[in-house]
């Protein structure tokens, strides 16, 4: 394969009028388009010479179809010059730094010498700037007497003078000011920072004007039959029917005052061509009063040409559907629905080896009936690059057979997807890497993609209606790439703090947690029932036989999916960091020990394998590799539904419920609480209250309340924890790290509490008080948002307002945070896009500039480091001598 | 006990850290010449394996933790721990070609989704406010010229961090103090006049001098205030100032000059409104709402190598970009840690050192890193589209197409990752009959 040709590099320059005049095919002297019949007038805005946007035709110019001419432009002479909105800044500053009469910079000559010297030094270009200059009010080199510059948005220019005490004004005309431009001298030019070899300053003040090709402003055809032109030839209309009626107004001898108003219409139109959001210029508009989108604005923004559509495009070979669970997929499966598969395609080169193979796929043709049958073909491409789509079914269109006929080696066939194709599979917002991984496909029912919630945190995706986006790469590099760098397997290690990112999630976190959980005793039965899916060879030598019946443990259990030669020790979610740990014999078996791939003891939880953290995979990764561990996360993920599903696992309303004492306790306290409260309000009122240091009494008042009432939800929430013990799935789930957390328990069977706004007590509302309901100035705990009910027990109407107002700041914040973090992100991007690692190790911009002469300062890859560390010094240590150090 | 065998060591050249490490043990620990000289091969072999500083450190302690266990790591078990390690090191080397840029740029921008919004928050000390969460991290980037809630950490040399009154001597020298605070202030209406008695106790508490402060007061209405409509009579004796508007036709102006004469900071720094001592670690620190770098260094008892403020461009003025450099990297990471965000460090030190390079800490973003690109097509493609293109265009700038965004919108491989190698294979040569070459 020849290597492919790149672009060097690219010039920027100003178009002068020779330029415009070369390039043009036409000289534009029509405003209308097309005539009655629908053919283009010649000389018109859509002359066939500009190129051809209908199908069928040939360019006038080049001779190439519609889709192959590029399109050629054309050119308008105007009747008399106009300024360029995008330089007017520029235009006023050359006009304050030259002579009026001589085009000289306003310097003394020797320090135009000065600056020209410097001028070959690249670090100091640009260095002259209004400032140095304006002072100057005699020209140096010919004495004239220079006047004031007034500049006025969007294009006027003013010289302003004082004549007998009065100040005077009199506008420059762009034929004044062009004069004015053209006797500035090039090296004058230089140090000004313009290069007059690609950018003569008069070039600014527009006498042709380029007319776009037609391909650049096609005319759509309304259903109705009706073309509707582009915005920009509505502009060009406009523009050369003002420079029509000028011409002829001119020619005819008008007045001054016309020629002036004619002459301000055209350069209104000639600046809203460019740029229709100019300050102080009412923004040309469509018959509908819709603003019209010109040549500035098409580049601008977010859907503008530059980040629209070629920074990013639109993609073919690409699919998008709602995502649903499907725990039996590998972490590195994707399930596609068979309607995808059909209509995707990759190519395949047709070789003597595989052609019986691609012809048998041609005959299956586009509609493959079931996902068991054989993949068929979409389109069949002839050496010279013309596509045959093949039809099948029975109509008069199946060619099918004909196609399996004519291929030979050298053809290609778009091939449809078929199980183990690798695709890439995206969910937006694409925050990090992860959010694009590879995954092989495997054909499925029904029609949504079907995905192991495993990897639902690298995406950060669930299942409430989330829809993703599948690519197909379509060359061998790309799929060899995919594969290899892009896969679930390289991903499960984030780069953001060297840990893996994919791990059990909710249930997997219950399930596993229920399974280790202590010690039980499962028989064959059972032992197969679990390991069912996972990919287990044989069952280890039974813990124990009791009458004859083999048991094995939990913990064995759990060991058949650890890889040998796995050592560690650690300590689980669940453990409280006592001040004595008691290792082994701990009664919330929270001390994990792991020795050659066989758990002895502890619970395995979040800690263990939750995404995030994972401290086994973690370890799996450093010492068995990528591939392992995915397959440890696979039989891991099994494991742990199948253990969930078989100990059984449900909660519902009464799992709240708490005992008669327990409410009572819970009222008491509450009721203990407020009356602190109001204890607290009193010596406020009393004038007693010392403040802290720094705080007024009222705030300290404040901060008191909210501590009073803070405690007292969390003593409910241990009230209803000591009630609810593991039996509760809800404790599982808080305890084992799964999902929720003491306090969502606290709210639902104890208390939910104070609701805040910008952290404080609600105090907003009507005058003095929250809500009617309350008497004003009352500072009490419920008159400012302290919930005493729980979620079970059903909240009172004022509580439920208070509820809503804290809900609602929540909600408010999200939405403020992701366009805000949003936009950091991509500054931060676009800052750093450029920085990659030399092959000597250092940092650097593709440009070549050093930015740091090792990465990081150890050039240690955080993807791989241990968590931040170069080496895991400890992990080796313990794994080497498997105990704890 | 151990003389010995510390000049044995002293005698090898060990890297500094080491050397402390294994000293330090042998002067707390009995050991005899078996146990030295273990530990003394595999310190050698440990030192000659060329780890980093702090993975060596690691295993050393380690090593001498098993020692004093009196359950020594076997031969074997320390040439598999040492070979391990080794081969971990190598694994975790970063590769060549990596966009670096891109994964620290994702690895700080990712989280932002996950951070309070919240603005302030009370970090540590509960007086004082301080920002927090995204917003702070989006000050960094922004490298504002001053923070949204400016503050200072201050150390205090010894003598003073460990002696409470010492302390709050210094935080009078530093926390701005009103003219109020030091005495009676009096309108007297009929006389059109401000009359200021100084209360001698207060001043004496606050170690000033009853002289400096009426010295100060006037110059500082004048300098500090820019109100200069009044004169002033000192009464040194008694420690009466008196302001007479110069206006005497105006109440207005007599008010004016009220308020001015109330809030005229006489002592401590003016930009510094809170000062709270509190005692962390064994020592006392000074916390402070608002911050003046410079100044606070000349303040006597105040330890200039730990104190630290979080405006970052006050740190490049006064200490240079060095300096400014690492205050980015703590405060970036100190606002994400405190959000429970791990991020590393190296993603950090990589923004930080980008921000930095160019002698001046310049802004992430239009008015900063992204603006001054040298590619015309990244910075259009960035923000303000067409203003680049009509500057580039007048200054003949070139575009060479290195970047990711030009390479991009022209179409062609990025020259990052697997687009930057260019390693071309040449065909194989048909074996030739003859068997040469």
């Amino acid at each position: 394969m020849p290597s492919p040709k790149r672009i060097g590099k690219l010039d920027f320059g100003l178009l002068s009028p020779k330029d415009v005049r070369k390039m043009s095919v036409c000289k534009v002297i029509w405003p209308d388009t097309y005539d009655d019949d629908g053919f283009p007038y010649t000389k018109g805005l859509m002359d066939p010479s500009l190129g051809v946007i209908d199908p069928g035709l040939r360019c006038k110019t080049c001779g190439q179809k519609s889709g192959d001419c590029p399109g050629h432009f054309g050119h308008i002479d105007l009747a008399k010059p106009v300024i360029h909105v995008g330089y007017t800044r520029l235009i006023r500053k050359l006009l304050r730094v030259t002579c009026r009469a001589c085009g000289r910079l306003l310097l003394e000559p020797q320090e135009i010498d000065k600056f020209s010297a410097l001028g070959d030094d690249p670090f100091s270009a640009d260095v002259v700037s209004e400032k140095d200059i304006k002072k100057e009010r005699v020209c140096p080199h010919c004495t004239e007497q220079q006047l004031k510059v007034n500049f006025e948005k969007p294009t006027t220019f003013m010289e302003a003078w004082t004549e007998d005490g009065r100040k005077t004004e009199h506008k420059l005309t762009p034929a004044d000011i062009r004069a004015r431009l053209e006797r500035i001298p090039d090296e004058d030019l230089k140090i000004l920072g313009i290069d007059a070899s690609v950018a003569r300053p008069e070039w600014t003040i527009l006498t042709v004007l380029s007319v776009p090709p037609v391909t650049m402003r096609p005319s759509i055809i309304l259903e109705n039959g009706q073309r509707s032109e582009d915005d920009l030839t509505h502009k060009l209309v406009d523009i050369i029917r003002i420079n029509q009626r000028f011409k002829e107004n001119q020619d005819a001898g008008a007045p001054q005052l016309i020629i002036e108003d004619l002459w301000e219409l055209l350069q209104y139109h000639v600046t809203t061509y460019m740029d229709n959001e100019v300050a102080g210029c009412p923004p040309a508009r469509h018959r509908s009063g819709r603003p019209l989108k010109t040549l500035s604005q098409r580049l601008k923004g977010k859907d503008g040409r530059f980040r629209g559509s070629l920074s990013g495009k639109r993609v073919n070979f690409s699919a998008r559907t709602v995502i649903s669970p499907d725990p039996n997929l590998s972490v590195s499966e994707l399930g596609i629905p068979l309607a995808i598969a059909n209509e995707m395609s990759v190519p395949i080169r047709v070789t003597r080896e595989n052609i019986e193979e691609l012809r048998s796929m041609i005959l299956v043709g586009p509609e493959r009936p079931t996902l068991r049958d054989p993949c068929g073909a979409n389109y069949a491409i002839r050496p010279d690059n013309r596509r045959l789509r093949l039809h099948g079914g029975s109509g008069l269109l199946d060619n099918r057979e004909m196609v399996a006929a004519m291929i030979e080696p050298g053809w290609t066939v778009d091939r449809q997807l078929r199980d183990g194709d690798i695709v890439l599979f995206n969910r937006q917002p694409s925050l990090h890497r992860m959010s694009i991984m590879s995954h092989r496909i495997k054909l499925m029912d029904d029609r949504t993609f079907r995905l192991n919630p495993a990897v639902c945190p690298p995406y950060n995706a669930d299942f409430d209606g989330d829809e993703m986006n599948m690519h197909v790469p379509q060359t061998e590099e790309a799929r060899a790439e995919a594969s290899l760098l892009a896969s679930v397997q390289e991903n499960i290690l984030s780069p953001r703090f060297g840990g893996p990112i994919i791990g059990g999630i909710h249930d997997h976190i219950s399930g596993i947690f229920l399974l280790t959980h202590e010690l039980r005793w499962f028989t064959k039965p059972e032992v197969l029932y679990l390991l069912k899916h996972a990919n287990i060879e044989f069952l280890p030598k039974p813990g124990k036989i009791e009458d004859g019946i083999p048991y094995w443990s939990n913990k064995q259990v759990f060991s058949m999916i650890l890889p040998r030669g796995l050592n560690m020790v650690y300590r689980a979610t669940s453990c409280t960091n006592c001040p004595e740990c008691k290792k082994e014999l701990c009664e919330r078996d929270a001390y994990v020990r792991i020795i050659d791939g066989d758990h002895i003891s502890g619970t395995i939880d979040k800690k263990s394998v939750g995404a995030f953290e994972g401290a086994i995979m973690n370890r799996i990764i450093r010492t068995h590799g990528l591939k392992r561990a995915r397959e440890y996360i696979d039989d891991m993920t099994k494991l742990s539904i199948r253990s969930i599903m078989f100990i059984g696992f449900t909660f519902g309303i009464d799992d709240e419920d708490l005992s008669r004492t327990e409410y009572g306790q819970i009222r008491d306290l509450l009721d203990e609480a407020e009356l602190d409260v109001e204890k607290r309000i009193r010596i406020y009122k009393n004038g007693q209250l010392e403040p802290m240091p720094g705080r007024t009494a009222e705030e300290t008042l404040e901060m008191q309340i909210m501590q009073v009432l803070g405690k007292a939800r969390d003593r409910t929430g241990d009230i209803a924890g000591s009630h609810l013990g593991l039996g509760n799935s809800a404790v599982v789930m808080a305890v084992s790290g799964a999902r929720g957390s003491m306090l969502n328990l606290t709210q639902m069977a104890g208390c939910i509490g104070q609701q805040s706004v910008r952290g404080e007590r609600i105090v907003r509302g009507y005058e003095g008080r929250t809500l009617p309901h309350f008497k004003k100035y009352d500072q009490g705990a419920g008159a400012h948002g302290f919930i005493r009910n729980s979620y079970k027990s059903g909240i009172s109407p004022t509580e439920f307002f208070f509820h809503a107002i804290g809900g609602r700041e929540g909600l408010v914040d999200t939405a403020v945070r992701t366009s805000q973090s949003g936009y950091l992100q991509r500054r931060l991007i676009n800052a750093l896009q450029d920085l990659k690692v030399a092959y000597d190790g250092t940092v650097r911009t593709t440009g070549g500039r050093i930015i740091q002469f090792k990465y990081g300062e150890d050039g240690t890859d955080p993807t791989k480091s241990a968590f931040g560390d170069p080496v895991d010094v400890k992990g080796i240590v313990e794994s080497v001598l498997k105990e704890e150090v | 006990m151990n003389e010995q065998y510390i000049e044995t060591i002293d005698s090898y050249t060990l890297p500094e850290t080491i050397h402390k490490l294994i000293s330090d043990w042998l002067a707390q620990h009995e050991v005899d010449e078996e146990i030295f000289d273990r530990i003394l091969r595999r310190l050698v072999r440990i030192h000659e394996a060329d780890l980093p500083v702090k993975t060596h450190d690691q295993l050393i302690t380690l090593i001498l933790k098993k020692e004093e266990k009196g359950s020594p790591v076997t031969d074997d078990q320390f040439d598999e721990i040492l070979k391990r390690v080794v081969n971990e090191y190598q694994s975790t080397r970063i590769e060549p070609c990596e966009a670096v840029g891109i994964i620290a740029a994702q690895s700080i921008g990712e989280p932002g989704t996950q951070m309070t919004m919240r603005t302030f928050h009370y970090a540590g000390v509960a007086e004082i406010n301080v920002t927090l969460g995204l917003p702070r991290l989006i000050e960094i980037m922004d490298a504002r010229r001053e923070p949204s809630t400016p503050a200072m950490t201050i150390y205090l040399e010894d003598g003073f961090r460990d002696n409470r009154d010492r302390a709050r001597e210094v935080s009078w020298d530093i926390e701005a103090s009103p003219l109020h605070e030091f005495g009676d202030i009096t309108t007297d209406m009929e006389n059109m006049r401000v009359i200021v008695t100084l209360n001698k106790a207060v001043c004496d508490k606050r170690r000033i001098k009853v002289s400096e402060i009426l010295e100060r007061a006037p110059t500082k209405i004048r300098d500090r205030r820019h109100y200069r409509d009044f004169e002033s009579e000192v009464d040194e004796q008694a420690g009466i100032l008196r302001f007479l508007p110069k206006d005497q036709g105006s109440y207005q102006n007599l008010f004016q000059l009220v308020e001015h004469v109330r809030n005229v900071i006489v002592q401590g720094i003016d930009d510094i409104q809170r000062v709270v001592v509190r005692k962390e670690s064994g020592e006392y620190i000074l916390y402070t709402e608002g911050s003046n770098l410079k100044d606070v260094f000349e303040v006597e008892g105040v330890d200039t190598t730990r104190t630290r403020t979080n405006n970052i461009s006050e740190i490049s003025q006064v200490l240079g970009i060095e300096a400014a450099r690492d205050a980015i990297i703590h405060e970036a990471n100190s606002t994400l840690r405190e959000q429970g965000i791990g991020v590393d460090v190296r993603h950090i030190m990589l923004v930080a050192d980008m921000m930095c390079m160019d002698g001046e800490v310049k802004q992430i973003g239009r008015h900063g890193i992204a603006g001054e690109k040298e590619s015309v097509l990244s910075r259009a493609a960035f923000e303000v589209t067409v203003n680049h293109l009509l500057d580039a265009s007048i200054a003949h700038e070139h575009d060479e197409l290195c970047g990711v965004t030009e390479n991009v919108i022209v179409g062609q491989p990025i020259r990052l990752g697997t687009g930057d190698v260019r390693l071309v294979v040449k065909p194989m040569q048909p074996i030739t009959k003859t068997g040469e070459n």
